[in-house]
């Protein structure tokens, strides 16, 4: 009989959401729960509010036991616990990192310290994905905004990210100038999706030539138009708004590759689950011959099975962490 | 004594931001308050700068804070997404605001209740013509 694949549990606290999921061998999840995605019963018949979303310590107990419950699992099916150790808020941090720290220490199983944004990077081989190193990725989410070249596993090197504002962030930002309510990147798509046409706005191009992002300008920009009395509905002012976003990341990330001679592109992050920008970075992988990659909008999302598989492609290179693993609000990759 | 500013560009901003930077000590608290765009973030960028640290100032909004390590280091927040003082107290903000750095605080109108009295006020409006005004109380310079 073949050896069993080995099981890893990841557990993400590094924002706002708790989460813990459980993978096998690398790429078949056999649970992912999220804090905020399901109302959890506790044994005392009680929910868990949204408000305590960023309670991690209060949650993280039982998310932990819903995704070993939800996968058939006990902890002594576990062969590492991998844990989100930066970039992020250094409380909530901590409170993943405790917690995978009892549990290898209590079942003697190896610690993986694993980046918040490597778990984001490798994401969509957990839907049977495969690519070859290397690639350029593009991680765009709340928090971050970050164009990366990726030689091999643990080789990267940060080639642009924000001087300002996170994709999200503006994306977020723009929703509630608009009030369009929240969270705002899934009411901008809507509306940019029922548009006519699309207010032009200027893509920011950076004069020193970098590959950097600033989107700061292009949020007052929406502003400024929104209050010059031009009768223009906010159909035409998302439509427009994602265009000249959605013109960024691709100039930016596809001449990144040409410049590099690199034929493949990975996406990742929760901006990712914006179905115009992946449509639109496939668009321009045809013509440009240039493969490209992406999670689907559950895995795009801050996840513990992400972290779980960044946590196994660890393990199986024995990269291990000591009892004295401590959080890195900073962390680079 | 309040003092107020008028700034035509986002360069303007910052280098308002830069000379209060220049003038803080350990221990001081910024307290931001201004609309989407106003140029909040904009100005923290000078202002760290004008501590004399060389930093990539991005926007904390989801993170809710950076940090930017120097021979005073500065703490970052933006409480954009916070509700009130209670959700400052579940990420532990005393031991930022009264430790040895100097903290800046975006969105400092959602937590009033816990900026201290000596905290330096800077509050932003957004004019017509895309001017700034620039409102500065408790700093010197």
């Amino acid at each position: 009989m073949a050896k069993p694949e080995p099981v890893i549990i990841g557990i993400e606290t590094s924002c706002d959401d708790t989460s813990a999921g459980i993978v096998q061998g690398g790429s078949k999840i056999l649970s992912n729960v999220v804090s905020s995605q399901i109302k959890i019963h506790s044994e005392f018949g009680g929910v868990v509010p949204e408000l305590a979303s960023r309670s991690h310590l209060e949650n993280i107990y039982i998310v932990v036991g819903e995704a070993l419950k939800q996968a058939g699992l006990q902890f002594e099916d576990l062969y590492g616990v991998a844990v989100t150790y930066g970039p992020g808020l250094v409380g909530s941090l901590l409170v993943g990192i405790e917690a995978a720290k009892a549990i290898s220490y209590v079942y003697k199983i190896p610690l993986i310290g694993v980046n918040h944004l490597e778990g984001h990077i490798f994401s969509s081989l957990l839907e049977g994905q495969s690519f070859k190193f290397p690639f350029i990725a593009l991680i765009v989410s709340g928090g971050h905004t970050e164009l990366v070249k990726v030689s091999g596993f643990g080789e990267y090197s940060i080639i642009g990210q924000t001087r300002d504002d996170a994709v999200g962030e503006v994306f977020d930002k723009v929703a509630k100038l608009l009030d369009l309510g929240y969270p705002g990147g899934p009411k901008v798509e809507k509306l940019a999706n029922l548009a006519t046409f699309g207010v032009k706005f200027p893509e920011a191009v950076m004069k020193d030539g970098s590959f950097d992002f600033s989107f700061s300008g292009l949020k007052t920009a929406v502003r400024n138009f929104k209050n010059s009395g031009k009768n223009t509905d906010n159909n035409s002012l998302c439509a427009g708004f994602q265009d000249a976003v959605i013109a960024a990341l691709l100039n930016k990330t596809f001449a990144v590759a040409a410049k590099n001679r690199i034929k493949r592109i990975v996406l990742g992050g929760g901006v990712i689950a914006n179905k115009t920008i992946c449509a639109e970075f496939v668009k321009r992988g045809k013509k440009e011959g240039i493969e490209l990659f992406f999670p689907s909008s559950k895995l795009c999302t801050d996840n513990g099975a992400m972290i779980a598989l960044a946590g196994y492609l660890k393990y199986q290179r024995k990269e291990f962490c000591d009892y004295d693993l401590n959080a890195d609000p900073g962390l680079t990759l | 004594m309040t003092i107020l500013h008028k700034t035509k560009s986002s360069a303007e901003t910052a280098k308002l931001g830069f000379k209060i930077g220049k003038s803080l000590r350990s221990g001081a608290i910024v307290a931001l308050t201004g609309d989407l765009g106003a140029g909040k973030t904009c100005f923290t960028k000078g202002l760290v700068k004008g501590t004399g640290i060389k930093a990539a100032v991005k926007s904390p909004t989801f993170v809710l804070l950076h940090i930017y390590t120097g021979k005073v280091p500065v703490y970052h927040y933006d409480c954009y997404r916070l509700k009130g003082p209670a959700d400052m107290e579940k990420i532990g903000y005393e031991e930022y605001f009264y430790g040895d750095g100097i903290t800046v605080i975006e969105w400092a109108d959602r937590i009033p209740e816990i900026i201290p009295e000596s905290a330096v006020r800077v509050v932003f409006r957004i004019m017509p013509g895309n001017l700034r005004e620039i409102e500065i109380e408790g700093a010197s310079i």
